[in-house]
């Protein structure tokens, strides 16, 4: 059974590709930015969208500020990519100032490390063993900027999955049936297609109305 | 570390994927969608969709096609070719491109890579770079310098091509697709001087483009600097495959991800 998706309307860029990866794997998803379809959708993606100021600035704009933080705060199928990870968090370094959705306790930071930015590829990610959807592999990333590591999101339940691209940073991040990740699974050949069917599976499981 | 990639590229006009010599002389090399599909099967990190069509009708195709790739591909796909404003960029990855390359139109309005940035920011922003090397009718010995040649390789533009990328990743042009035109389609191999010029003139990801025929000489450009090496024709030929060139270039200690699963040497 495939479950109702819906893919936030950001206005901009990469919807086509995180379409296209769902229709592949039998999935057709719906683009709205209807705060109550948001709201009661089974599954929802926000996909990477520009810019952080500008990409707020939308979120909230179209009323979705809130629904997307209650969805994320129940452990509700939320899948939120490169960006979309980056919203979750406090604060961006990119626009400084301007808060995030606030649900993940991280800010975000460039990545300093690397000899080159943006941080274009594929690069090895390494889950925690506390990772139930995300797999050790390697996914394909396309940006500049991270999230901070630390205990703060263990403490609030998150695990966490990490790459090293001249500092060691944040890949990924799941809890509940919330996915977060700086790579593009949509873009990750294989191993995103499978790690979309594991979420998408969650998805469609009953019963993932709050996180412990 | 992020590994190093091998982008093959489709050149496609009219809806059919073509190949030429220094970008003339163009000859049928197969349907885009399944070539690309055979290319992500094989290994191919990226894949890159110049679109070489001269008329309003061939663009239009274009669309149609990244769209068919798009919905046949889960990798990145890296669309260029007359792309004038920032809605063209727009409706390409609206289409189910997911980095744009601006070559002409950015050199006679570099205004465009900043407004491309702007609107969709700097990971969607890809300099495509055609350089020629300038004679050296003097014989003065002197270092070597390219210059910039756009509309398809017919228009020389005297524009220095180093100065040209400094001042693209200034703009927000985030990634340097750099085709040398003295070797496109000749298999002689990169220009690898171009090259470790470019990447010490910008700090972004570089792509080698124009010449390659073996994983030799896409190590080289790798040592050169370079973090992507694109080819096509090699490709198209079925001189070799993407898993087998990933082999060598990995047996020559180059950091390229491993092919999930191999393939025949020959899909032909």
């Amino acid at each position: 059974m495939s479950p109702d998706v819906v893919l936030v309307r950001t206005g901009v860029a990469n919807v086509a590709s995180v379409s296209a990866a769902l229709r592949r794997l039998g999935v057709e998803p719906r683009l709205s930015d209807d705060p109550a379809e948001i709201r009661g959708a089974a599954a929802v993606v926000l996909p990477g969208v520009g810019a952080f100021g500008a990409g707020m600035e939308r979120l909230d704009a179209a009323g979705l500020v809130t629904p997307l933080r209650a969805r994320v705060e129940r452990g509700e199928p939320t899948l939120a990519v490169c960006l979309g990870l980056q919203l979750l968090g406090l604060e961006s370094e990119e626009e400084p100032g301007v808060p995030g959705l606030g649900v993940a306790p991280t800010r975000t930071r460039l990545l300093t490390g690397a000899p080159r930015l943006p941080h274009f590829g594929w690069n090895q990610v390494e889950p925690d063993p506390g990772c139930t959807m995300l797999a050790a592999g390697e996914a394909y990333f396309a940006h500049s900027f991270r999230l901070d590591d630390g205990p703060a999101l263990a403490a609030e339940g998150w695990s966490v999955a990490r790459s090293l691209e001249g500092e060691p940073f944040v890949a990924a991040i799941e809890r509940g049936a919330v996915l977060g990740c700086q790579f593009h699974p949509e873009l990750s050949g294989a191993y995103g297609a499978a790690l979309l069917e594991r979420w998408l599976e969650r998805a469609a499981l009953p019963g993932w109305g709050g996180v412990a | 570390m992020v590994r190093l990639r091998v982008i093959p590229c489709l050149d496609v006009k009219d809806g059919r994927v073509v190949k030429g010599v220094r970008f003339q002389g163009l000859r049928d090399a197969g349907d885009p969608v399944e070539r690309a599909a055979a290319y992500a099967a094989s290994g191919a990190d990226e894949l890159c969709l110049l679109d070489v069509s001269a008329t309003r009708e061939g663009r239009a195709s274009a669309v149609a096609t990244v769209r068919a790739v798009r919905a046949a591909i889960g990798i990145p796909l890296t669309v260029g070719g007359g792309v004038r404003r920032v809605e063209d960029a727009a409706r390409l990855l609206e289409a189910g491109a997911d980095k744009v390359a601006v070559n002409t139109a950015a050199l006679e309005r570099p205004e465009l890579i900043a407004e491309i940035k702007a609107r969709l920011g700097a990971q969607c922003t890809v300099l495509s770079l055609d350089a020629a090397r300038r004679e050296d009718p003097e014989g003065s010995g002197g270092p070597p310098s390219w210059e910039v040649i756009v509309a398809g390789g017919t228009r020389r533009t005297g524009a220095d091509a180093i100065e040209w990328a400094r001042r693209a990743v200034r703009l927000g042009a985030g990634e340097i697709l750099a085709t040398s035109w003295d070797r496109d389609g000749t298999g002689e191999g990169y220009d690898v001087e171009l090259l470790r010029a470019l990447a010490a003139a910008a700090p972004v990801p570089l792509i080698a483009s124009g010449g390659a025929r073996t994983a030799v000489h896409m190590g080289t450009a790798l040592d050169a600097g370079a973090t992507a090496v694109l080819a096509a024709s090699i490709f198209h030929d079925g001189v070799t495959t993407v898993d087998h060139i990933k082999g060598e270039l990995a047996l020559a200690g180059h950091d390229v991800r491993p092919t999930p699963t191999p393939t025949p040497l020959n899909f032909q």
